[in-house]
């Protein structure tokens, strides 16, 4: 039906009205097919959003579009003209700029510096910087993306990092606009002006493509939507003829169940006491000052925050990998926070289970077979053992068969490299590890980062399960969504603060909002 | 993504590269007005043609499987351990003060202490380094560097003031009992009937070589260190997480590795020479570098590796023996098999992935 819809709607646009068109794009890497014959007209002066589950081919198609990768087959047009796009130089003469989820900026070089670097004319840098002052102070007034020219780019927040990125693209005359996941580091302010600054890009005719898998952003401010499902374009269609339901049935391909179905939380006795703990990172700087906080059995605490304000730490001091200092009390038993008598494993054996914020670079070894990855952290479980100096690795890839059916990993077999499966598909395998422990307290941190709908949907179950059964689970994450529908409280951090506790059922995301920009809580005080 | 198949990876890529590191050598060969196909000839013949020549070729093999073995374990850990000099020839310190000062009834008797007394001397040489690295995070390769040298003064200081023997003139030790001598690889081999030259220095070593070979392999793919020895070398982030504790890694896989190294003096000094000498190590120890690179860390990869240096080893002494080549030549061409398989890896790699991902296509 998707398809007809697509059909219908596509043939009535004009030619020269559009800024790109993609044409039987076909991509594969090895066996794995990344793009099946992708069809695509984006409408110049549009906001269009291409969603997809995670392996879905987005990135992969964006690529293409980029200069990054050559499409096996395939044409690309640019305003309406055969543009083959060979390397990332030829995208952006043909006014494509690109700005990716993780940024490339020099740390140590200015805004003005990041924004010529590649770009600069003739040797000298001084006629250059001039002209990019220049520049930069127009587009900042016409698009309201100010920022301080000469800052450098690590005393920079997230969100003005971001708009290094865009002005980086527009310096370069780029009139075809790719963002992908834009929003994923912003607080919801951060995200509201961001989509001002795209609102007003499109009405001075820039075209922009939005790539996220936030149905709530499609929604808000996309003129026209394009579903991906494993590689293939399943539809197109005006945003303001669907619905958030339809796009995630489009995107995965069955009915999807957007709101988290929970029993009320019966908490039991407190399993976490957490009190004054203070964690300095290497650089002697204070990463949290004196957190006090419980989580009691049967009962999920959220920790809602923009990234980087001491939930990294908070999460790392508990599962043993930072130190701290304080008191931290599991079961009324006390906790080394010193690292001297502890690490990630006396607290494994203690009953913490850590689902990691960095799934990639902590949480398992992208290089390992899948087997060996779910006996990450576990490697010294009797069970793995076949005796005093070998490893049962066959009763090990037997465990992992078991844990990849029970959660539904795909491609099921644990042979396979990690990095070769898809984003939600690791994490399914992480959360299998740590929860099927059956831990008294569960880390968690950004559950759902780089997760597809459907696995978003399991995962969030699995962690209610728990909660279920009489466990405590701390829960860390950057999605609002996420933490009001899964928490039975939540705390807002700052700073390495908690700025306050909230109950879901009677906050918002405003007041939310203002604690996590640091405004003191008058309410809770009140 | 498999981008081509295992065996391809693992042997027809290091041979592409050998084959273009040999074709660059006879250019070599032939631009100093030498015939290359005569000179690959006698290398041939001499190193593989006879007994003898495989006797020789096998004795150099041994060392470097013991320094190719102890590199390739630290790099497991993600640890450049470069000191694989220093610490074979304090290995050798050790076999030699065991042979000289314990009264062997037998050989067998013997070699098993000199074994545990040169491993653990060449442990203790790479335990300082990899304690600086673990606690004081001082880089390995500089600090194991640096130890290469103080352990080269320290043994010139033992051989020339304590362990010469009185009025030798040689700063080498006195002649190890005859109870320490090891049997022969052509006494064993004739002993169940196959004809191999008596004179060669190829010794019951090679065995001990290629059980650490089986056991290195056990150790890094069957055991739990060497689980967490790979975790850690993947991901020193990611193994603080599953609570693998970094020091304590760096330290096993360190001294494991010197310990490997330290038992090549088995080989050369009580195998070999019957004596320690100075620099017995011969570069042996860096030779396992190239071995461990080219055998992609992997115990069987070391071993052809090592049959390989140890070809090109006694080929090139045949060589200098019977031609006007000079010997430094020989070491342009290990120079240019180095190159070719280790740093330039990606220069042949490339291409046969290209083919093999063609080829693929074409299948479909």
């Amino acid at each position: 039906m998707a398809a007809e819809r697509q059909q219908g709607r596509q043939a009535a646009a004009a030619p020269d009205s559009l800024a790109i068109e993609l044409r039987g794009i076909s991509k594969s890497f090895g066996p794995v097919q990344a793009n099946k014959d992708i069809s695509i007209q984006v409408r110049r002066g549009s906001i269009h959003g291409i969603i997809g589950e995670n392996g879905a081919g987005k990135s992969t198609l964006m690529s293409i579009l980029y200069g990054f990768y050559r499409a096996d087959a395939g044409e690309i047009y640019i305003g309406g003209r055969l543009t083959p796009i060979p390397d990332s130089q030829s995208a952006i003469r043909a006014g494509i700029g690109m700005v990716f989820q993780h940024f490339k900026l020099v740390q140590n070089f200015t805004v003005l510096e990041n924004v010529i670097l590649g770009a600069e004319e003739g040797r000298l840098l001084r006629p250059s910087l001039a002209k990019a002052r220049k520049a930069l102070a127009d587009l900042a007034r016409e698009y309201e993306l100010e920022v301080d020219p000469d800052a450098r780019i690590e005393d920079l927040s997230v969100g003005h990092q971001q708009r290094v990125e865009i002005l980086k693209a527009l310096y370069r005359q780029a009139d075809i606009l790719i963002l992908d996941e834009p929003t994923g580091v912003l607080t919801p302010a951060e995200a509201d002006h961001l989509f001002r600054i795209l609102k007003g890009l499109r009405e001075q005719g820039k075209t922009i493509i939005l790539i996220t898998h936030k149905l709530r952003e499609i929604m808000e401010i996309t003129d026209t939507v394009s579903v991906m499902r494993r590689g293939q374009m399943t539809a197109t269609v005006q945003t303001a003829e669907t619905s958030p339901e339809e796009l995630a049935e489009l995107m995965v391909g069955r009915k999807v169940l957007l709101r988290v179905d929970k029993a009320p939380a019966i908490p039991g006795r407190t399993v976490l006491k957490v009190e004054n703990l203070r964690v300095r990172d290497e650089n002697g700087v204070e990463r949290l000052k004196g957190i006090d906080l419980t989580v009691r059995a049967g009962e999920i605490l959220g920790i809602a925050g923009v990234a980087g304000n001491g939930q990294s730490e908070l999460l790392e001091v508990l599962g043993g990998i930072a130190r701290g200092a304080g008191s931290v009390q599991l079961n009324g038993v006390e906790l080394d926070l010193s690292g001297k008598h502890s690490d990630g494993q006396s607290r494994r054996l203690q009953g913490i289970a850590h689902v990691p914020e960095d799934r990639q670079h902590l949480g398992m070894i992208m290089d390992f077979t899948a087997w060996e990855n779910v006996a990450f952290g576990y490697h010294n479980e009797p069970e793995y053992q076949k005796n005093a100096l070998l490893m049962d690795n066959e009763a090990l890839r037997e465990d992992t068969r078991r844990k990849m059916e029970r959660f539904d990993v795909r491609p099921p077999d644990c042979t396979l490299a990690a990095k070769n499966f898809s984003g939600g598909n690791q994490q399914k395998l992480i959360v299998a590890r740590e929860i099927e422990r059956n831990p008294d307290l569960l880390l968690i941190g950004q559950p759902t980062r780089g997760v597809d709908i459907g696995a978003i949907e399991f995962i969030h179950k699995q962690i209610l399960a728990l909660r279920d059964a009489g466990k405590a689970v701390l829960l860390v994450s950057v999605e609002l969504d996420e933490i009001m529908s899964l928490s039975d409280r939540i705390a807002v951090m700052f700073d390495g603060r908690i700025m306050g506790f909230r109950d879901p059922a009677t906050t918002d995301e405003r007041d939310l909002g203002l604690l996590m920009a640091g405004v003191d809580d008058v309410k809770g005080a009140a | 993504m498999q981008k081509m198949p295992p065996w391809a990876d693992a042997l027809l890529v290091p041979l592409l590269s050998l084959l273009i590191a040999f074709a660059i050598s006879s250019v070599v060969i032939f631009a100093i007005g030498e015939n290359p196909v005569e000179a690959m000839k006698l290398m041939v013949t001499g190193a593989l043609g006879s007994s003898y020549g495989w006797g020789y070729t096998l004795y150099y093999a041994t060392n470097f499987m013991f320094t190719g073995l102890a590199v390739a374990v630290a790099f497991h850990a993600g640890l450049f351990n470069i000191g694989g000099e220093g610490q074979a020839s304090l290995g050798g310190l050790g076999v030699a003060l065991v042979c000289l000062m314990v009264p062997w009834p037998h050989w067998s008797l013997a070699l098993i202490g000199a074994v545990v007394c040169g491993a653990l001397f060449g442990a203790l040489w790479a335990a300082l380094p990899a304690w600086l690295q673990a606690k004081r995070g001082s880089h390995i390769v500089i600090t194991t560097i640096m130890f290469n040298f103080i352990a080269a003064s320290l043994l010139n200081y033992l051989l020339v003031n304590m362990l010469r023997p009185v009025g030798s003139m040689d700063p080498a030790t006195a002649r190890f009992p005859a109870e320490t001598n090891l049997p022969g690889l052509g006494e064993i081999l004739g002993a169940v009937g196959i004809p191999f030259s008596t004179s060669t220095p190829a010794n019951v070593s090679l065995f001990l070589a290629l059980a650490c070979c089986v056991l290195v392999w056990v150790l890094i793919w069957r055991t739990r260190l060497g689980y967490q020895i790979r975790a850690f070398g993947k991901s020193e982030k990611a193994a603080v997480y599953a609570g693998i504790r970094p020091v304590r890694i760096t330290m096993y896989a360190m001294l494991i590795s010197g310990g490997l190294a330290g038992m090549m003096a088995v080989n050369n000094v009580m195998g070999e020479a019957n004596r320690l000498v100075l620099n017995s190590v011969e570069g042996a120890g860096f030779i396992g570098i190239a071995v461990a690179l080219m055998g992609r860390s992997h115990p069987f990869g070391v071993f052809l590796a090592a049959i390989l240096f140890g070809f090109l080893y006694q080929g090139g002494a045949e060589l200098a023996l019977w031609t006007k080549i000079p010997r430094e030549l020989i070491t342009v061409i290990q120079a240019l098999v180095i190159l070719f398989t280790g740093a330039l890896d990606n220069m042949v790699r490339q291409p046969v992935e290209w083919l093999f991902a063609r080829a693929g296509r074409g299948a479909k």
